[in-house]
């Protein structure tokens, strides 16, 4: 899509007019900013590479004597470089992203409810923090091993969600980002988990 | 890659200097063609005292000439002024102990001090400092000065660099960048060193600690975490030194000295000396001469250890939660950079050696680093050098309170600069006009621990049932590390842009105590705030329950139901106010379920989801 450009008229579709070289109000979406396409498995190099290259031309250092709106362009797209580069290069935080984007509310919905292939060990683990917070010490051993199962579960789903990012890089359906919320709020519930055994046992200690 | 941007012409790039403005001393640099340069004063020092002396003619003596006023007018000189930048009356309680500031009885939210017969805030005596440099600058340079760079404590805060940046408006310079000490120590030792790795840079200066942690890379020096203390430095070790010499002299003289302007300073300069010998030397002596009388004190290196450890360890637990934060271990630290003259002190080194595993490196002068780092900064700004680039960022996170007093963050602590977030809020009650923002900085879970920076109030809002406004908030922390908050209503498309003024201050033991407590504290704040989203709910279905009995519904259902109703919101009443957010809750459940029925049978669908209890 081009605009034509604030300051000659000249139209572009970049974050640099093609004709004056002035900057443009930055592009609100951290793929079409990054110049990437919408795909969930990225290379965290070429991220990286890419977030390096564009701040040397965004930073609001190289505008400090440019009229008052390229400051402001450079300042707001520097902004969103960076915010879009702390939400791409974390896995979670960019499937939740792209959930986002297409729609899908992300929100505390479903990370309460207790998975049911989970249900027993949940409970059993709920009884031991129960029975720690009553001073009895000796649950302290079953602790520790409910924490590194959930810790290996935690593994797990980053792998099921690194072939669920493959999956829907290929087919671009729905039903696969479907499939990553409902990964992504199990790794949630289980996360939440872990910290409480890790606070839990702290607190113990 | 060149900027395709910057368009130099034939235009020499124009000229921008470097300040560093310091607890002790403060220097000034500039680029030349080739490398930075410290500009000596006319006296050939490098180094000016961060000293101001009014004279009854309205003249300010600045510097060494100030530092002999410290004896014969201490009623119009001021030294330290850097702890005092930034702050309110009440933080600063603890440093009058130590400090011989004359608070003025005026002082409010802003302090004001007291030099003879005029009254001046903490910005406009540091603009003294920095007019003396400029003069200094433009002495050596021929030419004027009006545009530079300044540093900051990395640790410093919202209004601390608010603060800074008036000081230089009053000296009258431009300042284009606030750059953080540790950042630009890093950015002058990387021009002849490394182009790649991990490098750690510790800042003990005379009265604030940073730690800050880099990765080099192709020219870019992106900041992976900071840390430190705005109120610990060599001041604290000279503390400790003076508070042992008025003891002995208490009980070898008979007098106390300390509220004796001119014994203490000669004290003050006794113990700074015999401090900078230790760091050379295995003993020397405290010696004092006053008006006839003597006073001399054997101390050993041992000893001078021993007496400052304290002080060495508190800078530790920042660097161990800096490592933490920048995702890296010692082991994977290429390289360690003292900046600060505290640096000197071979108990330093040590620490810092062990802690890393790595020898640190003391080839650049403690004193001048950063200063060199900020004239880098000034001719990246001014064109003059174009391979290199810092990404800094925010030393604390940032927030807004949410209802029951929680803080909800919104940017949090070491976000690379400029750094921005949006969210929207709504309005809690029927036909509500104003939404007030409180926000805050720092690290814990509920407001009233956090710093308050500033409110704001979004006015006129269109007037709606509860819920329906839509009001987006973006905060925004500039390239200085700066706050600005502006809201938009998202219906009517009006925006309201806020400066963000210090409203009240928190001392900064406080903002360093924060991210101690918030890791000592972090179950007590979770419970806090487990029952404060506790009570936001209660409130949320007691408000809704109470607006549906005026409903016909509820005159539909039976007595029985009535009065379960009733029965079930008195017993929420009264766990409401008690520290089980679990009872909380089960009652809020209750009342859940004997609404029920009601909820359904109502045709208002607004309230039926506020009986859900539906949030914001």
């Amino acid at each position: 899509m081009s605009h034509p450009c604030w300051q000659c008229g000249a139209f572009f579709n970049a974050l640099f007019c093609d004709s004056c070289r002035a900057i443009q109000r930055p592009p609100d979406n951290y793929y079409e900013l990054f110049g990437l396409p919408r795909q969930l498995a990225l290379d965290e190099q070429d991220l990286e590479r890419r977030f390096y290259a564009l701040s040397r031309r965004l930073h609001p250092d190289l505008f400090t004597r440019r009229s008052e709106r390229e400051k402001q362009f450079s300042t707001d797209a520097t902004a969103l470089l960076n915010d879009g580069y702390r939400v791409l290069r974390d896995p979670v935080r960019r499937a939740e992203y792209v959930l986002k984007q297409a729609g899908f509310p992300i929100g505390e919905q479903g990370t309460r409810d207790v998975p049911p292939d989970l249900l027993e060990e949940v409970f059993e683990l709920n009884l031991a923090l129960e029975e720690l917070k009553g001073g009895d010490h000796s649950v302290e051993p079953t602790l520790h091993q409910a924490r590194a199962h959930f810790e290996s579960l935690l593994r797990e789903i980053d792998q099921e969600l690194a072939g669920a990012f493959r999956d829907y890089d290929a087919t671009g359906e729905r039903e696969v980002l479907a499939r990553i919320r409902a990964i992504l709020n199990r790794r949630k519930y289980i996360s939440n988990l872990v910290n409480e055994v890790r606070v839990a046992l702290q607190r113990a200690a | 890659m060149t900027p395709l941007q910057i368009d130099f012409g034939k235009r020499a790039p124009e000229r921008v200097v470097g300040i560093d403005l310091g607890t002790t001393n403060s220097l000034i640099a500039y680029m030349d063609l080739t490398r930075p340069r410290i500009i000596p004063g006319l006296d050939g020092d490098r180094l000016v005292p961060s000293i101001v002396s009014l004279l009854p003619t309205g003249e300010a003596l600045v510097g060494n000439p100030a530092r002999e006023a410290l004896l014969t007018a201490p009623e119009r000189t001021v030294y330290s002024v850097k702890r005092l930048m930034g702050r309110g009356v009440d933080d600063v309680r603890d440093e009058l102990a130590m400090f011989p500031f004359r608070i003025a009885p005026e002082s409010q939210a802003v302090i004001k001090l007291a030099l003879g017969d005029r009254v001046l805030t903490p910005p406009e005596i540091s603009a003294y400092v920095l007019r003396q440099l400029k003069k200094n600058a433009e002495a050596f340079l021929g030419e004027p000065v009006t545009k530079a760079v300044i540093t900051v404590p990395a640790y410093f805060n919202d209004a601390q660099r608010q603060a800074t940046k008036d000081a230089g408006r009053i000296a009258g310079l431009e300042v284009l960048r606030l750059v953080n000490e540790p950042t630009a120590a890093a950015l002058a030792y990387g021009l002849d060193k490394r182009q790649e790795g991990i490098v750690a840079v510790y800042d003990l200066g005379g009265g604030t600690f940073d730690i800050s942690i880099l990765k080099l890379q192709g020219g870019i020096f992106e900041v992976l975490a900071t840390n430190g203390d705005t109120h610990l430095g060599g001041d604290d070790i000279d503390n400790r030194l003076i508070q042992i010499g008025i003891e002995d002299i208490r009980s070898e003289w008979g007098e106390d000295i300390s509220a004796n302007h001119e014994a203490r300073q000669l004290l003050r300069r006794a113990v700074i000396r015999a401090k900078e010998e230790l760091s050379f030397v295995p003993f020397t002596h405290i010696d004092l001469a006053y008006r006839g009388r003597k006073y001399q004190r054997r101390i050993d290196r041992e000893l001078f250890e021993k007496l400052i450890s304290d002080i060495v360890d508190r800078t530790l637990t920042p660097c161990r939660q800096c490592l933490v934060d920048a995702g890296v271990t010692p082991e994977q630290i290429d390289e360690v950079v003292l900046v600060g003259g505290s640096t000197r002190i071979p108990l330093v080194r040590r620490a810092v050696e062990t802690l890393f595993r790595a020898k640190p490196h003391t080839d650049l002068n403690p004193d001048e680093v950063v200063a060199l780092g900020a004239a880098v900064q000034a001719g990246i700004l001014s064109g003059a050098v174009d391979d290199k680039l810092l990404l800094d960022v925010t030393p604390l996170s940032l927030g807004i309170e949410t209802m029951g007093g929680v803080v909800s963050k919104l940017i949090h602590r070491n976000s690379t600069i400029p750094a921005s977030a949006t969210e929207v809020f709504t309005t809690a009650v029927d036909g509500q006009r104003n939404v007030l923002i409180h926000v805050l900085q720092g690290e814990r879970e509920l407001a009233r621990d956090c710093r308050s920076l500033a409110r704001f109030d979004l006015k006129d809002i269109e007037p709606l049932p509860a819920g329906m406004a839509r009001i987006e908030v973006r905060f925004l922390i500039d390239a200085n590390g700066i706050l600005n908050v502006t809201a938009r209503d998202q219906r009517t498309g009006k925006e309201q842009s806020v400066d963000v003024k210090p409203t009240y201050g928190l001392t900064d033991e406080e903002v360093e105590a924060r991210i101690l407590e918030s890791i000592e504290f972090a179950e007590e704040d979770f419970r806090a705030r487990q029952v404060a989203e506790a009570r936001v709910e209660a409130d949320t279905i007691l408000a809704a329950v109470e607006k549906a009995k005026a409903n016909d519904a509820y005159f539909e259902l039976s007595d029985e139901e009535r009065d379960a109703i009733t029965n079930a919101v008195n017993q929420l009443l009264l766990v409401y106010h008690g520290d089980d957010h679990l009872l909380i809750r089960e009652k809020i459940d209750q009342v859940n379920q004997v609404t029920l029925k009601l909820a359904e049978t109502m045709m208002n669908t607004a309230v039926q989801s506020a009986l859900k209890g539906t949030k914001l």
